[in-house]
């Protein structure tokens, strides 16, 4: 397909990249052809962190169906993960 | 002339838009003789490992060809870190593209190798660019497009500053032959934008051929790729070749020059 929509999504997390863990802050999003992969379109992700210039990225490539498949991995894996360790409600002080 | 040809490729600095200085991948004949220039414009991806073999065959077959680094202006890193940096920020504009490739082309006539004829070709949204540049910039002896997206433009919110005008517009421009290499199961370009451009050129009485394949899609040249389809890149391949011997002359100069 070769455009250059990419969606992009604010993020708060660290990654692990060639030079050791970073913050990243942006995970750019796109469904196109790989640069890696042999399949035809892949979903990919670049995490970098935009505020220090975005110069370095942890990249992946996915199927779309295992990328699918992953989307839900996650927010069943937030669901449960949050109902064994419950976020702490905060008590605005007096 | 022997079968097989020796050839030399090597990296050499051009100068693109506004003068600025960039790397690009060049391979010629070794032998004696003037040449045909091929600039060969990369893909959205990058310029990758694919794109220097794409080079080094067309050395193999009689051209001077170069191959110049779109994004250079990005600094160092790989290229596939560098693609994902220039798509991040929206693509490179289609006006420095542009000066770029005229930079390449005049990289090549100032070669002592030269025999005077430019061919460009351009891959994916190389594609595209090749046809802009077969409409823009003067000198060039024969255009290639291969699955080019995006000439025609559908949806009005794909026009932006770096990409202001849909190829297809500056047809009537168009100054020299057009080949184009379509998979009929792409996406982009679809075989309907595909018939719709050839429309175009038809009414416009420019010189063009175009050439579908059934069973390929999008790079089905591309043989890092599963999309690669072996005989129709072959026949693909044979077309291009055809094209650029009648414009650039290529076996018959480099026969001449033995």
């Amino acid at each position: 397909m070769c455009s250059h929509i990419v969606e992009k999504a604010a993020l708060v997390g660290s990654a692990k990249g060639r030079k050791g863990w970073m913050r990243i802050d942006t995970a750019n999003v796109y469904f196109d052809h790989p640069y890696y992969s042999t399949l035809d379109h892949v979903l990919a992700i670049d995490f970098t962190n935009e505020g220090e210039g975005g110069r370095d990225r942890v990249a992946i490539e996915l199927s779309a169906e295992s990328a699918r498949a992953l989307v839900e991995r996650i927010l069943a894996a937030l669901a449960s993960g949050e109902a064994a360790h419950p976020v702490p409600v905060q008590v605005a002080a007096e | 002339m022997s079968l097989y040809q020796g050839l030399q490729a090597e990296l050499v600095r051009f100068r693109g838009h506004n003068g600025d200085q960039g790397d690009a991948y060049y391979a010629r004949p070794t032998r004696a003789g003037r040449f045909p220039g091929v600039v060969i414009i990369h893909h959205l991806p990058g310029w990758d490992e694919w794109i220097m073999e794409v080079v080094r065959k067309f050395a193999h077959h009689g051209y001077a060809a170069i191959s110049h680094h779109l994004y250079f202006r990005e600094g160092e890193g790989s290229p596939d870190d560098i693609g994902a940096r220039v798509r991040a920020a929206g693509g490179v504009a289609d006006a420095q593209v542009m000066g770029d490739t005229a930079g390449a082309m005049a990289y090549l006539r100032a070669q002592p190798n030269a025999n005077g004829k430019i061919g460009v070709i351009g891959f994916c949204s190389g594609g595209r660019h090749a046809y802009l540049a077969a409409c823009t910039l003067p000198g060039i002896d024969a255009a290639v497009d291969c699955w080019g997206g995006n000439v025609i433009i559908d949806d009005p919110k794909l026009l932006n500053d770096k990409r202001p005008v849909a190829p297809i517009d500056l047809t009537e421009k168009l100054n020299c032959p057009l080949l184009g290499i379509f998979g009929n199961d792409d996406a982009n370009p679809t075989a309907d934008q595909v018939n719709r451009s050839e429309a175009v050129l038809k009414k416009l009485g420019k010189s063009y051929e175009f050439h579908r394949y059934d069973g390929a899609g999008h790079a089905f040249f591309n043989t890092a790729r599963d999309a690669y389809r072996p005989d129709q890149a072959a026949d693909g391949w044979k077309k291009v070749f055809a094209f650029y011997e009648r414009y650039l002359g290529a076996a018959a100069t480099s026969v001449a020059a033995e």
